[in-house]
């Protein structure tokens, strides 16, 4: 099997008839991250939404060579957005529970998952209780729980606190050391030492 | 499989927890049934006559009233991004999630019949009729409800586009719904042939509804 590689190139989006970027290009290796950067509105988040398949490209290609061929980019991937995709009525375990088996992981694994990101003690609390950054954690748990090798994090740090965002990011380096990938959009460093750049310029 | 266990679980759970709206719907079925006969008078025979009408139009409105959180609620929170990005096919997330709404929702309704033909003065065979024809009915409601639904999913308040949307879709059901109805309790046509329509009107929509609604929401990718 080749080594994994996340290779894109020319990549170009518009929304809302104006265009956000064009002429984007980066290529991914296993083990390596990728920092995007760049002011509000400079189409951080719609590139992210555009490698998690959500958003359709107007040019360009983007490629996971060394994957499953029978998958698109998209469905080896998680994309962790601004939303927190939890539903308030459900327990943390049951929401953590219905995501890992939605995606295909293990049940198993639930429990694993919710003690590493420091949940374990309110497993049985409805979401609707938790704070910003406990949502924030639940949502990271779902990275950890189901296995894949590329991680799409937008903003992946907001809303927590000092601890968790050191919990983050050797959660990042142990999934790095796995030979995964990472592409995140962040506004300050999250404590990725060794991570490729790429500046959006916020054509507007 | 384990995913549409997982899908139709979750659904089911919400639905019933606090905030969910399965039991709306049958509250606003017996309101509706319940104060016909305030309006049309005590004419017993009137009210048996008009009875499974009366029952499929409350029936017909109360499905209507989930339908506009069945898919923007996963949309508001973020969980659509992650149904749309995942490997299950998306046509048949969409059929599972038509039938954990079915299930809390229409399922009830077919539930409370019996109770609500006892209002109208319909009598055991015609009540039977009624629940047995909004049983094979309800389903295309939902389906059909469910494109329906994807279509409006980004609007803050799709309810009443919603209902404008699809309620013109949903006559058929209504007429073959009620033709059946009334042919097992006056006849004279037998009860069958409006309720094998009634019966691919609804196989129909469980095949078109899921396609449509898949569709609709990868066509509003944004």
């Amino acid at each position: 099997m080749d080594l994994m590689r996340l290779v894109a190139s020319d990549l170009a989006c518009i929304r809302g008839g104006r265009q956000v970027f064009s002429g984007i290009g980066f290529a991914l290796g296993e083990g390596e991250a990728l920092v995007i950067t760049g002011p509000n509105g400079a189409g951080k988040s719609s590139l992210l939404r555009l490698l998690a398949g959500l958003l359709r490209p107007l040019a360009g290609t983007l490629a996971l060579e060394g994957g499953e061929p029978e998958l698109t980019v998209a469905e080896q991937a998680h994309y962790l957005g601004h939303q927190d995709a939890l539903k308030p009525a459900l327990t943390v375990t049951e929401n953590l529970d219905f995501w890992v088996r939605f995606l295909g992981g293990q049940a198993a694994d639930v429990t694993t998952a919710l003690a590493e990101v420091g949940l374990a003690s309110i497993a049985a609390l409805p979401a609707a209780y938790l704070s910003a950054g406990q949502r924030r954690r639940l949502s990271i748990a779902r990275l950890i729980a189901v296995k894949r090798p590329l991680w799409l994090l937008d903003e992946p740090a907001s809303a927590l606190d000092i601890a968790a965002q050191a919990m983050l990011a050797a959660l990042m380096r142990a999934h790095l050391s796995g030979g995964g990938l990472i592409v995140a959009a962040v506004h300050g460093p999250i404590g990725l030492d060794q991570s490729a750049e790429l500046s959006l310029g916020g054509s507007r | 499989m384990t995913a549409f266990a997982a899908l139709l679980l979750r659904d089911m759970r919400l639905a019933v927890r606090v905030g969910g709206g399965a039991l709306v719907g049958v509250l606003f079925f017996l309101l509706v049934v319940t104060i016909v006969p305030f309006a049309i008078g005590p004419d017993l025979a009137l009210l048996a006559r008009i009875g499974p009408a009366i029952l499929w139009l409350g029936a017909l409105l109360a499905s209507l009233l989930g339908l506009d959180r069945l898919i923007a609620a996963d949309h508001e929170d973020g969980s659509l991004d992650l149904i749309l990005a995942a490997r299950t096919p998306l046509e048949l997330t969409m059929a599972t999630k038509a039938v954990a709404h079915w299930l809390t929702t229409g399922l009830p309704l077919v539930a409370a019949t019996p109770l609500l033909g006892l209002l109208l003065n319909l009598d055991p065979t015609a009540t039977g009729a009624v629940a047995l024809t909004l049983a094979a009915g309800t389903p295309a409601l939902t389906f059909i409800g469910l494109v329906g639904a994807a279509l409006t999913v980004a609007l803050r308040r799709g309810g009443l586009l919603l209902a404008v949307l699809i309620l013109p879709l949903t006559i058929p059901v209504l007429i073959f719904g009620v033709a059946a109805s009334n042919a097992a309790i006056v006849g004279p046509i037998p009860f069958g042939t409006p309720f094998t329509i009634l019966c691919a009107l609804t196989l129909m929509s469980a095949v078109i509804g899921p396609i449509a609604a898949a569709a609709a929401l990868r066509q509003g990718l944004d």
